[in-house]
């Protein structure tokens, strides 16, 4: 390779342990007895469950449609009938519940009508849709929507394409599998995306412990599209972070505050990219994930596993050893612990790893820092987790944003070096949830404000256009004395009014009437004065008493969410600043390896 | 915090191991120590490291905090040792004692124990006693002073009378003088040349203990315990105002190389001002400490009325640190050349 290849700082070489799961090629696993299906098994909003108990399925079958542009289609992953739509426990650290729909197959496997489609023939935005209702999201673990990705931005070009095959977490070994076996389709797939993007050079990254992918995609490459390039980047975690990838292959560095788009640059895995194809040539929505089962198991290998799937029926295939304590998923940098095998596979499950006490030893108890700037130099974002860390214990979340904690993609490298073994992920993800739920009170609490002042400026103008009517009647009935008596008219039309006040009010305009110009004036000054004490006595309570640190700290938050709104659109280009609450089936990290 | 959080794989590192290897590195000095002026040192090494336990332990006692978690942290082993080569060999062993409390009992555990002190505590202790003991901490034992190892113990145990013939004037001490005396009165290179202190580019015998601390801090280094920021731009700032003196007045001022071998110059770099509880911990940062560090300790220790300034010049850079640290901090990934 030619490639001029670029480094990223930092990074960590644990042990690899990835030769033990590619001795066999991909498995299929058996259909299970019952399938619980989540509706959530993305990131964006959840899809609205469109069957319910009773209804029979086809496979292939939408049983939720994406219900915001940011969020993907869930559909059956075979035929059979719904037994029911209910909460069941998600494959995610909280171990809370989310709606499934709970299938038993009826073993025929009926698929329901396949389209095929010619992605050429179509305008790219029903392309996007397809891929929407289709359910492709980003299968390296942060299942991003991937359509939401696909749109370029309009002012700048798109350069680069890059697709991660690099799988830098250790164990991990699906990507690696699917390269080897179906490099075809991949190649096919990153070709409809590069349609999307109008992107300029597509560049394959593929960690170079890899030989065997690296080898089985430039093969592909060559006959299906030689101007893609396929490129060995240096096996070092986490070079398959997508703003890590970025950066090795382009030079880019991607901040928090951007999107990748605005750099031209956009980044996909393989598993995506491949189930797009399957998605638009076949018509097969994405029913399936190929999975990792490893670590402490007599069979470690890859298994093509249905959606849904319970994981003690998944983690049976590869038979744990007896002395197997827990079951992590995902990598062991950036995994977390099943808190339940009944957690059904979702999207995001691209590997489970049995864990022993002797794979991976619990950690020495943890010691004070001892500002050695280890961890500063692991951090591939170069940022002072030491210093991060100082501020999330004491609390002291603005200085934390001024170090940048939103660009800390949790890759656990920090923690990984430290001497002192302490979990200072955990401590970024607590500051970073607890900003979170301020910024949400914060919103309450302003959405409060703006209907108290709301409902104080109706008062206010209730109460002056009372007194306008006061004084009107005043000024009628003034009027009316000066008028010459004629026995003859009916009151005068204008004095209608006046009927309908209250008798004491009328009474006492009445008894301090003299100019009725001056009455209606004095009537409308001290409405106006009365508004203004009112909106005075309000308004302290809510900003005016702020200390100059609450005031920064408002100001400060005015900043983030303005930040946070392009962070929101940069989870777009793959920065996925969003995490989910309780009961999404997605993984709380900010960003996983790619989406 | 649980366990069960990631990342589950963990580096074979801890702070145990990084103080061992501080106190391997402390070796080769220590052995040209002893080979320069015989066991004593091995003596006040252990008087320093049993205070220093002793001392931890009640601490951590005190302030109900794990006992054997920190006791054997080895962080108190490097402060004892750190204290124990910057005084003079031959101290009466309750100054090295009180020096090793007041390093590990104010200057550590007062401000909070391990990884909490803003200032280095065996620069602390050093600074206390200097100024405390200012007759003690300036016996040197004079080079060719050979005394047989009970004379040396008893010397360090108070048992056998502090002969004056003991202390000689170390290598700075005869340059300090020179300069005194004023202009023309002495020429350093002749002294350089004639004395019986100097040897082959500082002073004699120091040159290789210094040379050993060099060593050591090389493998700190290379062993990535250690980085090379603020131990270069300590040499650097020394060098520089040595070599400007130098050049400016070669008869009255000592050559750089000089400087460097002499006195705490070596240990500082590469055992103080790397501490990194009390150091800065920028790329930039690093450098701005270790560079004034460097500059103010030759100051301290040419113009000034103590013996050596390495001391001060940490203490008072490390005052430093937070305002350095504020103001050096590097951009972050994607945020250098913000467009
Ligand atoms: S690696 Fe650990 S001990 Fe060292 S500075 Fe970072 S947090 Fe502190
Ligand atoms: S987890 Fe965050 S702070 Fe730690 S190394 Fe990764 S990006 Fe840096």
């Amino acid at each position: 390779m030619l490639a001029k290849l670029f480094r990223f700082k930092g990074g960590v070489k644990p042990q690899t342990n990835k030769a033990i799961s590619v001795h066999e090629p991909i498995g299929r696993a058996p259909l299970p007895a019952r399938l619980f299906v989540p509706l959530h098994q993305s990131i964006g909003g959840a899809p609205n469950p469109l069957v319910q108990a009773g209804d029979s399925v086809l496979k292939g079958q939408l049983i939720g449609a994406a219900d915001a542009w940011v969020s993907a289609a869930v559909h059956a992953p075979t035929s059979g009938r719904v037994l029911a739509v209910e909460e069941h426990v998600a494959a995610h650290p909280s171990g809370l519940p989310t709606l499934c729909v709970v299938i038993e197959p009826d073993g025929r496997d009926e698929w329901i009508e396949r389209r095929p489609v010619d992605h050429h023939s179509l305008p790219p935005e029903r392309v996007r849709e397809l891929l929407r209702d289709a359910g492709v999201v980003g299968l390296g673990g942060a299942a991003f929507p991937s359509h939401a990705k696909l749109t370029p931005a309009r002012a700048v070009a798109m350069e680069h394409l890059v697709i991660n095959g690099a799988e830098c977490e250790p164990f991990m070994t699906c990507d690696d599998m699917l390269m080897r076996e179906r490099a075809d389709e991949i190649v096919r797939g990153i070709a409809i995306f590069r349609e999307l993007l109008s992107a300029r050079e597509v560049l394959i990254g593929i960690e170079d412990n890899k030989q065997e992918a690296i080898a089985a995609m430039q093969e592909a490459v060559l006959r299906l599209a030689p101007d893609y390039r396929v490129v060995a980047v240096p096996t070092r975690y986490p070079a398959g972070g997508a703003k890590q990838l970025i950066r090795v292959l382009t030079g880019k560095e991607v901040p928090a505050s951007r999107r990748s788009t605005e750099l031209g640059v956009q980044c996909f895995n393989v598993a995506t990219v491949y189930t797009a194809y399957r998605a638009l040539a076949c018509g097969e929505p994405v029913l399936s994930r190929i999975v990792t089962l490893t670590g402490n198991v007599e069979r470690p290998r890859n298994w093509e596993v249905w959606l849904g799937t319970p994981m003690r029926e998944v983690v049976a295939l590869a038979r744990p050893r007896a002395d197997s304590s827990s079951f992590l998923m995902g990598g062991p940098m950036m995994g977390f612990e099943i808190p339940d095998l009944d957690a059904p596979v979702v999207k995001a499950t691209n590997c489970i790893i049995a864990a022993s006490p002797a794979l991976f030893p619990p950690p020495p108890p943890e010691m004070p820092c001892i500002r050695c700037g280890a961890c500063a130099e692991a951090c591939p974002h170069e940022l002072q987790p030491f210093e991060l860390y100082w501020f999330a214990r004491a609390r002291n979340f603005g200085k934390t944003q001024e170090y940048y904690i939103f660009d800390c993609i949790e890759c656990g490298c920090c923690s990984y070096v430290c001497p002192s073994h302490i979990p200072l992920v955990q401590y970024f993800r607590f500051a970073k949830s607890e900003i979170w739920a301020r910024e949400r009170e914060k919103q309450a609490a302003d959405a409060a404000k703006e209907r108290f002042e709301l409902r104080n400026a109706r008062a206010e103008r209730e109460q002056a256009e009372k007194a306008e009517r006061l004084a009107r009647a005043a000024s009628a009935k003034a009027s009316e004395k000066r008028a010459p008596p004629d026995p003859g008219n009916k009151p005068a039309p204008e004095s209608a009014p006046a009927v309908d006040q209250p008798p004491a009010a009328a009474g006492e305009v009445a008894m301090t009437a003299g100019d009725a110009e001056a009455i209606r004036k004095a009537a409308i000054a001290a409405a106006i004065e009365r508004a203004r004490s009112q909106r005075e006595s309000a308004q302290p309570r809510n900003t005016d008493r702020l200390s100059a640190g609450q005031q920064r700290e408002i100001a400060a938050v005015e900043a983030r969410r303005a930040a946070r709104s392009t962070a929101a659109t940069a989870a777009a280009s793959g920065t996925a600043a969003a995490t989910d609450s309780g009961g999404a089936a997605v993984p709380p990290a900010g960003s996983r390896r790619d989406d | 915090m649980s366990w069960s959080t990631p990342p589950y794989l963990l580096a074979d590192v801890s702070v145990r191991r990084v103080m061992l290897q501080v106190l391997v590195a402390l070796l080769p000095g220590i052995a040209a120590y002893v080979w320069l002026i015989g066991p004593a040192i091995i003596l006040q090494l252990l008087i320093a490291t049993l205070a220093a336990l002793l001392g931890e332990a009640l601490m951590l006692r005190l302030r109900r905090r794990p006992l054997l978690l920190f006791l054997t942290d080895g962080s108190a082993i490097v402060t004892a040792w750190l204290v124990a080569l910057a005084f003079p060999p031959l101290s009466p062993w309750w100054l090295t004692v009180v020096g090793v409390l007041f390093a590990i009992v104010v200057a550590k555990h007062l401000y909070g124990g391990l990884g909490q002190n803003p200032f280095n505590p065996a620069m602390i202790a050093f600074a206390a006693c200097i100024v405390s003991f200012p007759a003690l901490m300036s016996q040197w034992p004079a080079l060719g002073l050979r005394l047989s190892l009970a004379e040396q113990f008893g010397i360090i145990a108070g048992l056998a009378p502090r002969v004056d013939a003991m202390s000689g004037a170390t290598p700075l001490d005869a340059l300090k003088t020179a300069l005194k005396l004023g202009d023309g009165a002495v020429d350093v290179p002749t002294l350089l040349a004639t004395q019986e202190v100097f040897g082959n580019f500082a002073g004699r015998g120091w040159e290789w203990v210094s040379t050993g601390y060099l060593l050591g801090g090389l493998w700190l280094w290379q062993r990535k315990v250690i980085t090379w920021q603020a131990p270069a731009a300590f040499v650097g700032g020394l060098s520089l105002l040595a070599g400007i003196l130098w050049a400016w007045n070669p008869q009255q001022f000592a050559n750089p190389l000089f400087h460097l071998f002499s006195g705490g110059s070596l240990l500082g770099a590469f055992f103080i001002v790397t501490d990194p509880v009390s150091g800065s911990t920028t790329f930039r940062g690093k450098l701005i400490f270790g560079f004034l560090a460097g500059a103010i300790a030759y100051v301290i220790r040419v113009f000034g009325g103590y013996p050596d300034g390495v001391a001060f010049a940490v203490l008072l850079m490390n005052l430093c640190v937070p305002l350095i640290d504020m103001y050096t901090q590097a951009p972050i990934f994607g945020m250098k050349n913000p467009k």
